[in-house]
């Protein structure tokens, strides 16, 4: 096993991906992730890899994509703006089935916003940027060494399902610095890629990859396709954690840097006799809509928090069916919630004054 | 007997959608023979665009990508980092490349990339029915300029081969026509030349195809290419823009070997 080690998110990320054997990294400057490419453009080459800056995030996503298609094994990151702007290639990614991992350390928007940590692209992320019928994979680790296990996942999910997997953190745990124990060298799994772009080499027929389908049928049998892909990743993919459920007065719902700061209002609500539980959505598409089936009795609301105006209150109340009362708070811009406005906010839904 | 003609090893036999009198047929087989003259079918690899030829992929026989408008020349980037030996190529239209992916091409040259672009200027847009492209030329009528283009309103059409060879990482830069036999002939050699200095991995090769469209220029395909003779050629003019000397493609192997 590895040594403890202190160390930054972003820095632990890129440290991470390279661990996993990604050699290709495409990015454009944007806080609160610049470290990224910084330690990509200085340590991917010591790996055999390659750094190259774009000129843009839409060049970084396409970049991205020819890697990708010539059997690279990929990684890009931005933040909210910038991943705004890699839409069209997440939308294109799923229609030619292209691997490829995807880091957003989000910020507070809309616009250009700020840099401060923002949990608000969580519609963006799961419903989708871009046009048509596609999902992204989507994990959303709460510490830095959480984040090191996501993204070796996240490179095997991309291969397995050749789908794109996001990895939604958000500036907190960018910046943050955490004591991690970091993979060994080459811990990524590879399979083969019989579909890549190498040239045919004069021993087999072309390969093609294409997201046209002028006929109507054929690209329904394509949707048929991905749908089917979907299901299994459904069936399959969701990962979440819950905390004290059998006797929560009170049930909070968040993700990431937000599920921290539920772990202390829980605290503060305890010192108070009152019964606290927690939903982490791990896997946030797949989104953990079973979890909620393991709620008892006993509970009387269910609180979901988040650093947005409320986004993921959408699939909580899927998940919750009308069987207990969901309300949302949050604050967002930038700013990061307390757990004792979590605390009093719990209280006041439960009649505790 | 004698084989005079022969069917060209690099191109499928998919019949083509392209219009009557359309020259994106010949433009594929252009660079197709000469991938196939060289013996490079097998390690070239292609990029089609969105456009007239996003099928491009169906019609010539080497591994090949689609991409969305106007991106080609990033995904040829990233292409080439996966398979830094391999022949690569994006092939593009107007509204493809000096439209919607001015910024992908722009940078593609600035940073020299080592792939070579096809890029088929036909002074209109010509998948979505004959709208104007930065290519169009002052007066022609288009089904967004339907009383010619106006100078005032749009400007003056851009000379994209003119504005690459700014750019130092652009080492070939040359405009060719297909217009008439010869002139096929004539791009042919040039096509060859465009790919001999990629494989030297000089920088960044681009060739702009004056090409024609009889379907939404609403000529026939003869007239058309006497209109590309005299109204394209004058504006855009033929020739070479850029080419590395004697002596760099000489010591060209060496250099895109470190
Ligand atoms: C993002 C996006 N915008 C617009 C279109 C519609 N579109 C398809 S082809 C095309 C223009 C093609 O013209 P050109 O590049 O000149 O190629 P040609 O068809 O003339 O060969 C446009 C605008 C699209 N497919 N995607």
């Amino acid at each position: 096993m590895n040594e403890k080690v202190l160390m930054k998110g972003n820095e632990a990320f890129a440290e991470a991906a390279i661990r996993y054997d990604c050699k290709y990294y495409f990015g454009y400057p944007i806080t609160p992730q610049n470290e990224i490419p910084e330690y990509m453009s200085r340590e991917l080459s010591k790996a055999d890899g390659v750094f190259v800056q774009a000129e843009s995030e839409l060049a970084a996503v396409n970049m991205a994509y020819g890697a990708s298609a010539a059997g690279g094994r990929v990684m890009i990151s931005s933040s909210s703006p910038g991943f705004a702007l890699m839409q069209e290639g997440m939308s294109f990614l799923c229609s030619v089935e292209a691997p490829c991992v995807i880091i957003n350390v989000s910020r507070g928007g809309p616009g250009i916003g700020t840099i401060l940590p923002g949990q608000a692209d969580y519609y963006q992320a799961t419903r989708g940027g871009g046009n048509g019928d596609y999902h992204l994979i989507v994990l959303a680790p709460a510490s830095i060494q959480e984040s090191i296990t996501l993204i070796g996942k996240a490179f095997e999910l991309s291969d397995q399902y050749r789908n794109p997997v996001l990895i939604l953190v958000d500036g907190m745990i960018g910046q943050m610095m955490e004591p991690v124990i970091l993979p060994d060298y080459h811990s990524g799994k590879q399979i083969d890629k019989p579909w890549a772009l190498t040239g045919t080499k004069g021993i087999r027929p072309p390969n093609t990859i294409k997201s046209v389908y002028l006929k109507a049928e054929e690209l329904e049998a394509w949707n048929w396709h991905l749908l089917e892909k979907y299901r299994k990743i459904i069936d399959c993919e969701v990962s979440y954690e819950t905390r004290n459920l059998e006797d929560a007065e009170i049930v909070f719902v968040a993700y990431g840097t937000t599920s921290r700061i539920i772990r202390e209002a829980m605290e503060i609500l305890e010192a108070d006799h009152i019964r606290s539980g927690l939903i982490r959505p791990i896997s946030l598409w797949p989104y953990p809509y079973q979890s909620f089936d393991e709620m008892s009795s006993s509970t009387k609301a269910v609180l979901v928090v988040e650093l947005s105006q409320g986004q993921m209150i959408d699939d909580v109340k899927i998940g919750v069916n009308g069987r207990f009362p969901v309300s949302y708070v949050g604050r967002f811009g930038g700013t990061v919630i307390s757990p004792e406005e979590v605390a009093s906010e719990a209280k006041r839904i439960l009649g505790v004054v | 007997m004698k084989t005079v003609f022969e069917f060209t090893k690099g191109m499928t036999r998919e019949e083509s959608i392209y219009c009557p009198g359309c020259t994106h047929g010949i433009a594929h087989r252009l660079i197709m023979e000469v991938l196939d003259e060289m013996d490079l079918l097998g390690e070239t690899i292609g990029i089609s665009p969105v456009g007239c030829s996003i099928l491009a992929h169906r019609y010539m026989s080497v591994d090949m990508c689609e991409a969305a408008h106007g991106r080609a020349p990033a995904i040829a980037t990233g292409i080439k980092r996966v398979h830094p030996d391999c022949t690569l190529f994006t092939y593009q239209g107007d509204g493809d490349l000096a439209s919607i992916g001015t910024g992908e091409i722009i940078h593609a040259a600035h940073r020299g990339e080592k792939f070579t672009t096809f890029f088929v200027n036909n002074a209109i847009y010509g998948m979505t029915g004959g709208q104007m492209a930065p290519t169009t030329l002052v007066g022609q009528k288009t089904t967004t300029t339907q009383e010619g283009r106006s100078e005032l309103l749009c400007g003056k059409p851009l000379r994209m081969a003119e504005m690459i060879a700014t750019i130092e990482g652009a080492v070939f830069v040359e405009r060719v026509s297909l217009d008439s036999p010869s002139s096929i002939f004539k791009a042919k050699k040039v096509f060859r030349k465009a790919i001999e200095i990629q494989q030297k991995k000089l920088g960044f090769g681009f060739i702009e195809i004056l090409s024609t469209c009889p379907t939404n220029w609403g000529l026939s395909p003869i007239d058309s290419m006497e209109w590309l003779r005299t109204h394209m050629i004058p504006y855009f003019p033929l020739g070479n823009f850029r080419k590395p000397g004697d002596r760099e493609m000489a010591c060209g192997q060496e250099m895109g070997a470190k």
